[in-house]
């Protein structure tokens, strides 16, 4: 079991410092991304100069995760002029205007006597002849792709003027076999889906993974001997344990914003309600009391408010309460059926699923329940979770007569939609907070 | 040994034969279920079915009176077919006391993961309160919801999703 989790921990990357010129006083490369529909901006990413051939593989990773985003449009390097570039030489600037790139990237692998790797990079303002950022990192070579997310994370914070997402993992369920009798594993992978682990072995049905705050442990439901409950997974140690001692099947389990509490429904006959558990004390609170189903319970990012999703007034709504239960309110009223609600991360929006003329779609609406907006609509589009920027969504979609669910991602905007590779099929997925 | 192993052979080709009939089933589209259990034919005529099934055994429960229920959609109601269904099943079950029971409640794939967890829930609630009112003791009785996680027939329509939409009542412990 600790080899499965050995990689998961915490990587030592140490930022060193920013160098040579820093933050220069006016930027011409920068990207309004507060507009619906963006040009993305075209960026050249020289490969990184290594001994091996490990540099172009970690600039590699930065071009894709910019591209992914929908906001940046690498340039084929075969068209570069000034070719092999490295961040010690000023650029001719003149060689990457003529191929309409607006920004560069340049930077260099090399190994340290203590065997961790130097990696730095700079990001250049090509109409402007200015560096915008210039970083190097020190770490272990396994973590090579992570190097590659926090650059292209640097990159994207510095045009767009906001947090990036791309060191970051999703937490989901890797599903095998037949439709009748799927096998279902709880699995982790980075955000762009490599690094493929797998947590449990297929022979407990297991669902809804949710990742705590501190990213070292997941809540999830699993069917076990018995009664299906929720569990607590530590993914250093592998150790689990359910969470609460309660008399009836527990499911859709998230952790509040302080890692504190777990959140979750307790089924009793036909009823639902919604408790939380503070994991220190073990103190069960009941939030709500309804002979209605009340679940997919999810704090807002301060933790004062939980949205969740009942049927108490007929079909499923969505609703909004104070975190001890108080001032429960509707706020969904399309016409339709609305579930899964998920708070943003920056507490101005939340996503859900909605049903309405056979469709299911993924949308978004204000806290107050305004501005409904469907991203996307289809035979069946299910259980978004937000990247940690609040910019973009994953959910999974199933089609119709396709088998299997997969994982998509979507601008909030409703464009860049984008497949999430995974080997097999895939369901419920949650995104982490930026690692650190 | 020669003629021991094409036996064997055969076996295993019967099986897989039996495996695509078994496969071919699920799939067909006719709107009615895919097992002789859920027609209830057996059991509600009194012909047939029988053969050589053992009386009081859970082959007999499963074929001469049916062993699952179905709902309407986002329903937790027993229709009228239901109620006959549950009524010879507490008969059974009555007579039959040494088993005891888990309901199994499930939902169609149209609906939301977490919400049909709790509607399978609801719909073995009700089978279960059912099945009480008609005498058969509470503590005999567990529940159990799968929501959408085990359909038995597995096409994209509402020939397959009226077929999911189920309370099985299961002799023993819990089938999957």
């Amino acid at each position: 079991m600790h080899e499965i989790f050995k990689g998961l921990c915490v990587a030592i990357l140490i930022i060193v410092a920013g160098f040579a010129a820093t933050t220069p006083a006016r930027a011409v490369v920068e990207l309004d991304i507060t507009q619906g529909n963006v040009q993305p901006l075209p960026i050249a990413i020289s490969d990184f100069q290594s001994q091996d051939g490990l540099g172009k593989k970690i600039s590699d990773v930065v071009s894709a995760d910019l591209k992914r985003s929908g906001l940046f449009a690498p340039i084929d390097p075969s068209a570069f002029i000034q070719k092999g570039l490295g961040p010690d030489v000023s650029p001719n600037f003149q060689d990457w205007t003529v191929i309409n790139a607006q920004a560069l990237v340049v930077g260099r692998v090399s190994p340290e006597a203590d065997g961790r790797l130097r990696v730095e990079f700079r990001l250049w303002d090509v109409f402007a002849g200015q560096q915008l950022d210039g970083q190097q990192f020190y770490t272990n070579p396994d973590n090579w792709r992570r190097v590659g997310h926090i650059i292209a994370d640097a990159i994207y914070e510095r045009v767009t003027g906001e947090k990036g997402y791309f060191d970051s993992r999703v937490v989901f369920v890797s599903e095998s076999g037949d439709k009748a009798n799927r096998v279902k594993r709880l699995a982790i992978m980075d955000q762009d889906g490599a690094n493929v682990r797998y947590l449990t072995d297929g022979r407990d049905l297991v669902l809804t993974p949710r990742f705590s705050p501190n990213r070292q442990e997941v809540t999830y439901m699993s069917f076990g001997n018995g009664e299906p409950r929720v569990y607590l997974l530590q993914l250093e140690t592998g150790q689990r344990e359910i969470v609460g001692n309660f008399p009836g099947m527990t499911f859709a389990p998230r952790f509040s914003p302080d890692g504190q509490k777990v959140i979750m429904s307790l089924q009793q006959n036909g009823n639902a309600n919604i408790y939380a558990m503070d994991l220190r004390s073990r103190a069960t609170t009941r939030l709500t009391s309804t002979s209605a189903i009340d679940t997919s319970p999810s704090y807002s990012p301060d933790g004062t408010r939980i949205v969740f999703e009942s049927d108490r007034g007929g079909r499923q709504q969505l609703y909004t309460m104070g975190a001890d239960g108080s001032n429960q309110q509707r706020i969904s009223f399309g016409d339709g059926s609305y579930s899964t609600p998920v708070w943003s991360p920056r507490g101005d929006l939340i996503a859900f699923t909605k049903q309405s003329g056979g469709q299911f779609q993924i949308g978004i609406m204000r806290p107050d329940g305004s501005g409904e907006r469907i991203l996307t609509s289809g035979f069946h589009n299910e259980g978004p979770t937000w990247a940690p920027n609040g910019r973009v969504l994953m959910f999974f979609r199933d089609q119709k007569g396709g088998g299997g669910p997969q994982l998509y991602s979507i601008d909030l905007t409703g464009y860049n939609e984008q497949k999430v590779p995974t080997s097999g099929y895939a369901s419920d997925p949650a995104w982490s907070p930026l690692l650190d | 040994m020669l003629s021991m192993v094409s036996q064997g052979k055969t076996r295993i080709a019967l099986a897989l034969f039996a495996g695509l009939l078994v496969a071919g089933c699920a799939s067909k589209k006719d709107g009615l279920p895919d097992n002789a259990a859920g027609l209830g034919l057996g059991g509600a005529n009194g012909l047939g079915g029988a053969g050589n099934v053992t009386p009081g055994s859970p082959q007999d429960f499963t074929v001469n009176v049916g062993d699952r229920i179905f709902f309407e959609t986002d329903s937790t109601e027993i229709t009228a077919t239901g109620q006959q269904t549950l009524q010879r099943q507490a008969q059974w079950l009555r007579q039959n006391s040494q088993y005891p029971i888990t309901i199994e409640g499930h939902a169609d794939e149209r609906g939301t993961r977490e919400y049909n967890l709790a509607l399978g829930a609801r719909r073995a609630s009700a089978t279960r309160d059912y099945l009480a009112q008609l005498g058969v003791p509470a503590n005999r009785m567990r529940t159990i919801s799968y929501g959408k996680e085990r359909p038995v027939a597995v096409c994209d329509d509402i020939s397959c999703w009226s077929q999911n939409r189920r309370a099985v009542t299961v002799l023993g412990g819990p089938s999957s």
